[in-house]
């Protein structure tokens, strides 16, 4: 878990310690570090297939990473099509891969 | 509806410039940014850059980044809103912005457009595949959140950012396989391609992607040399097993904000793609809207730190606001720009501009 961190760069420090901020992956318990964006949580745990196309069922994973895109799209906390790559990790999240074009339950 | 004077989207080299120069000229601006942090693409450039000490030569630029992010927070007269991205833009200077979760709908007085670029793709087979990603994107992963995009990659694009990118990835600990060019040359400096062809990374020339294999992730990688004609050459073909590939073929203005209101517009490739067309103080063709760094063309840093700060004077102006060295300093920008898009480096740059048209600075 967690193998793609970096632990030794020449010119970034990433030793600090952050803290553990744990959320749900398909309904997977999962963890990732307090200022990771959902994205690069997922990423760093090895999972790349975040969500699935509406209609060839293709996997789906982040391209441009700045929230242009629209190919990180997942379901968080209930809502569809959130930009997983420009969202910051919270505890308890419930992260979702979405495999249509986002249903929006309005109250 | 709320009211604003002066509203900056994006908080970039270029919009982050502007902000502290409109304050300079004693007018308030609002810094809107979809992003968590403030930065643009400065916070995952661990590199020194070139040009001037005025632009920050010599210095890598997650620090400059630092530097515009602490003077912008501590300057009284700029407001920032960050998780916050405007969704529509109106010819009457009214924008409409989804901050977190609120809609709100703003009437400015004037607006600067300093949207960045975005990454462009390549046409190959199963290029959709997760673990191929833009050179921004592995920058962002590695630089910023601390995460390698994998452990085996190749790059694709010899321009400045697939050099640098594939040196960074190094010091991350990634294998860089190699660098693949479809143009006959590298693309970029010769300082970088020498560092890393030094530490053992070939740099393939006339050789592009023909497809990527996997199921669910990119697994393997096939190559194929091109002819002098740039088709491919039967027979060349060449796997390589990998785990995430990287494409730096380029960016292309942010203009999508720009395309909802009627202000001219222009596609030119040489600044990287559609372009608002501007007058020489960066005005688009609807008085008091206003773009700036890779937004209006695609170009270095250096270039946006002081299309920026031009657009920050110019605005400012516009408002009423008139800086005591408007004309010294505005002339020495004008200058600036000049003298960064002299050389052989910066001809596509000055085409760009004769081709825009108008009364453009270069």
């Amino acid at each position: 878990m967690n193998k793609l961190r970096i632990k030794e760069h020449p010119i970034l420090d990433f030793s600090e310690d952050r803290k553990r901020i744990n959320f749900t992956f398909n309904n997977q318990s999962v963890y990732g570090f307090e200022g990771d964006t959902i994205a690069a949580a997922l990423h760093a745990l090895g999972i790349t297939k975040l969500s699935e196309s509406a209609s060839l069922k293709r996997a789906r994973g982040f391209y441009c990473a700045i929230g242009n895109c629209a190919s990180c799209n997942m379901i968080v906390d209930g809502i569809p099509n959130v930009r997983t790559c420009i969202t910051i990790l919270k505890e308890g999240m419930k992260v979702e891969s979405q495999l249509n074009k986002g249903e929006l339950n309005v109250k | 509806m709320l009211s604003k004077d002066l509203v900056i989207i994006g908080g970039g080299p270029a919009g982050l410039c502007a902000a502290i120069n409109a304050a300079n000229a004693g007018v308030s601006s609002l810094i809107i940014d979809r992003n968590p942090m403030l930065g643009g693409q400065l916070i995952k450039q661990t590199h020194m850059f070139f040009g001037s000490e005025k632009q920050y030569a010599k210095t890598r630029g997650i620090d400059i980044a630092k530097r515009l992010i602490k003077e912008v927070e501590e300057n009284p007269l700029i407001e920032v809103w960050k998780n916050s991205t405007v969704v529509g833009l109106y010819s009457d200077k009214v924008i409409t912005v989804l901050k977190e979760e609120e809609y709100l709908k703003i009437q400015t007085k004037a607006i600067v457009v300093a949207t960045g670029a975005s990454e462009k793709s390549l046409a190959f087979e199963n290029n959709d595949l997760p673990g191929i990603y833009g050179a921004g994107a592995v920058q962002t992963l590695m630089n910023v959140y601390g995460v390698k995009p994998g452990n085996k990659i190749l790059m694709v694009g010899s321009g400045n950012i697939g050099l640098i990118v594939s040196y960074q990835l190094m010091q991350a600990g990634v294998k860089v396989l190699g660098v693949i060019e479809a143009a006959g040359n590298i693309g970029g400096f010769k300082v970088h391609a020498s560092k890393l062809r030094r530490c053992g990374v070939p740099i393939y020339t006339n050789t592009t992607i023909k497809r990527a294999i996997g199921k669910d992730k990119v697994e393997q990688v096939e190559t194929v040399k091109l002819n002098d004609k740039w088709e491919m050459i039967a027979g060349s073909e060449e796997i390589f097993d990998v785990d995430a590939l990287c494409i730096a073929v380029g960016l292309t203005p942010m203009t999508s904000l720009l395309s909802m209101i009627e202000c001219d517009m222009k596609y030119v490739s040489e600044l990287g793609g559609l372009v608002p067309v501007l007058s020489g103080d960066n005005e688009t063709s609807i008085p008091g809207i206003f773009a700036c760094g890779d937004a209006s063309s695609v170009e270095e840093a250096s270039s946006a730190i002081v299309e920026g700060k031009l657009v920050g004077l110019v605005a400012s102006k516009y408002l009423g606001g008139i800086h005591p060295d408007y004309e010294k300093l505005k002339q020495e920008y004008l200058a600036d720009l000049d003298n960064l898009r002299s050389g052989p480096f910066g001809e596509k740059i000055r085409v760009g501009y004769q081709k825009l048209g108008g009364p453009n600075h270069a």
